[in-house]
């Protein structure tokens, strides 16, 4: 059953045109993943879903809702991370998750969620002394607090250490275990990638492809490159005739060749065919990186 | 009411009444103006109570000593305080922060911290006006002898000066600009309540003038009811318009982001 249907959303900001036509749907349980580059309109369709800002034209329904007209109901159901937000600064974070608890008609026991989310020492912490990545975690924990079925999250680590976003995504993980349908805005490839069930990427306002990690990356048309050092003469012609390779370049000895679908399985064929022994073999498939700046590349 | 909004309306009162304990604890952890606004008052009037000069009465002011012309400005001033320079900047630096926007991504409307914020105030100027009023007898100044007329004067002062603060949050642009705008309206009101010249020693002029400003208003009904005559309409008039006025407008203009 689909958590969120967005059809045709279109959004302006005086005559800034910030979403055109914009339409993706998100299944209960998932971990959707918006993403884009920034001014791709990421934040505005997620505020349209939460009921924060009013769409120009098109439909939003969130568990059959409509996020603004309905948001009494819908409110009580969801938890928002917002991108840009603080709290009173002498506010102890014990204190902001009690208040928050308080506005919440079925909150959690927000000292679980003290624990659960690594600020058990920042109890009595006011929030103007907490570190970057301490705010966000207790920005991630009020969004969790009302015990949401969805839980928006915009931007969620970009204030983390390596060490502090591996370990909310393995959180992430676990609200997801929980029957939490999460939707991600991410400009992180890595964590869309390690994360999500599916993603859109947006660009300028409209979606460009929709799916899972593994199906934006071999829609966009990028495969990887296969790289060696040939102990014997090699045609690189040859190389650049088999099925699906896209690219040969060969500099000081070495060969990369790049290429789509099975061209990896074609290239050792073919070396096998010939008896050439090949040294340094590297294979690097191309990820979500290359997939998300080939699917928002401009021409101009 | 039907079970849900009976819940409803449960679940909103336990929201206000959780604001307004994280409200409160915030005030007081500002040990500036949790001193200005509870203490100051009555401080400042136990000290100018202390020059017995200032406790003789005289002819000249209708009988009365200058320490009992300063008991209702002191009452004002907390109010003043709170409205002028304690609002606007709070709600401008919630604004600026996002706290307003945080609140309003939950199920509360963030119009609820109002709900929380102005019982608080209203309750920390009726502490400092208290104490004005029972230190009073140690200074010669008896306690109101119109006391319903006292009630009603402060209850519509409140609602004056914290529906200006409101409407001064409205509009501002920033927290910086919530306190300059705070302060310019904060200086004039000052003076028209009589702090640094009674009203009784303006000229006849600025007296009438300050009779419609709200300070001025506020003070004076104040002093009427102190004095035993039920305050004037045309004060309690003044004070209940500006309340309306601005608290409409403030209504009207007030953005949450």
């Amino acid at each position: 059953m689909a958590v969120i249907e967005v059809a045709g959303l279109s959004k302006a900001y005086g005559r800034r045109q910030v979403l055109e036509g914009v339409s993706f749907g998100v299944e209960r349980g998932e971990v959707f993943g918006l993403l884009g580059p920034n001014g791709a309109g990421k934040t505005t369709a997620v505020e349209c879903c939460e009921g924060l800002r009013r769409a120009d034209t098109g439909t939003v329904r969130v568990l059959g809702l409509d996020p603004v007209k309905d948001a009494h109901r819908l409110r009580p159901r969801i938890g928002i991370q917002l991108q840009q937000a603080q709290l009173q600064g002498a506010l102890r974070v014990g204190e902001a998750l009690e208040l928050y608890a308080a506005l919440y008609p079925n909150p959690r026991d927000w000292r679980e969620l003290l624990d659960e989310w690594g600020l058990a020492d920042q109890r009595r912490t006011p929030f103007d002394k907490l570190s970057g990545g301490q705010r966000q975690r207790l920005f991630i924990a009020l969004a969790l607090i009302g015990n949401p079925e969805v839980a928006f999250l915009d931007e969620l680590t970009t204030a983390l250490d390596p060490q502090g976003r591996r370990d909310t995504w393995e959180l992430i993980r676990r609200i997801r275990d929980d029957g939490v349908t999460v939707v991600l805005v991410s400009h992180f490839m890595d964590e869309v990638e390690a994360l999500c069930d599916r993603a859109a990427v947006l660009d300028g306002g409209r979606i460009v492809a929709t799916g899972t990690p593994a199906e934006l990356i071999a829609r966009s048309g990028t495969g990887g490159t296969l790289g060696f050092r040939p102990t014997a003469p090699l045609d690189t012609a040859r190389l650049a005739a088999l099925p699906g390779v896209t690219g040969v370049e060969e500099r000081d000895g070495r060969v990369e060749v790049s290429g789509v679908g099975d061209f990896a399985d074609e290239v050792t064929g073919l070396l096998a065919r010939e008896g050439i022994v090949v040294t340094g073999l590297r294979i690097r498939e191309h990820s979500l990186d290359d997939a998300y700046l080939a699917l928002t590349r401009h021409d101009s | 009411m039907n079970h849900t909004a009976q819940h409803a309306a449960h679940h909103t009162a336990h929201a206000v009444r959780r604001l307004a304990v994280a409200e409160a604890r915030l005030f007081l952890r500002e040990p500036l103006t949790a001193f200005f606004g509870l203490a100051f008052p009555v401080v400042l009037f136990l000290v100018l109570g202390s020059v017995p000069a200032l406790r003789k009465t005289s002819p000249g002011m209708h009988g009365m000593s200058t320490i009992q012309l300063y008991a209702p400005i002191l009452a004002v001033f907390t109010l003043l305080l709170l409205g002028l320079n304690g609002l606007p900047s709070l709600l401008a630096a919630y604004r600026e922060r996002g706290v307003l926007r945080r609140m309003s991504a939950s199920p509360v409307r963030p119009a609820l911290l109002f709900g929380a914020l102005l019982p608080l105030y209203l309750a920390v100027a009726v502490v400092s006006v208290l104490l004005v009023v029972v230190a009073g007898p140690l200074l010669g100044v008896a306690l109101p002898r119109q006391p319903l007329g006292f009630l009603l004067a402060f209850l519509l002062a409140a609602a004056a000066l914290l529906s200006i603060g409101l409407l001064l949050a409205a509009v501002v642009p920033s927290a910086k600009a919530g306190n300059a705008v705070g302060a310019l309206a904060f200086f004039p009101m000052m003076f028209f309540s009589g702090i640094w010249l009674p009203r009784e020693f303006m000229p006849a002029l600025l007296n009438r003038i300050g009779d419609f400003t709200p300070s001025g208003a506020a003070v004076q009904t104040l002093q009427d009811a102190w004095a035993g005559h039920f305050p004037h309409a045309v004060g309690l008039l003044t004070l209940a318009a500006y309340a309306v006025l601005a608290g409409a407008a403030a209504a009207r203009l007030f953005r949450w982001e």
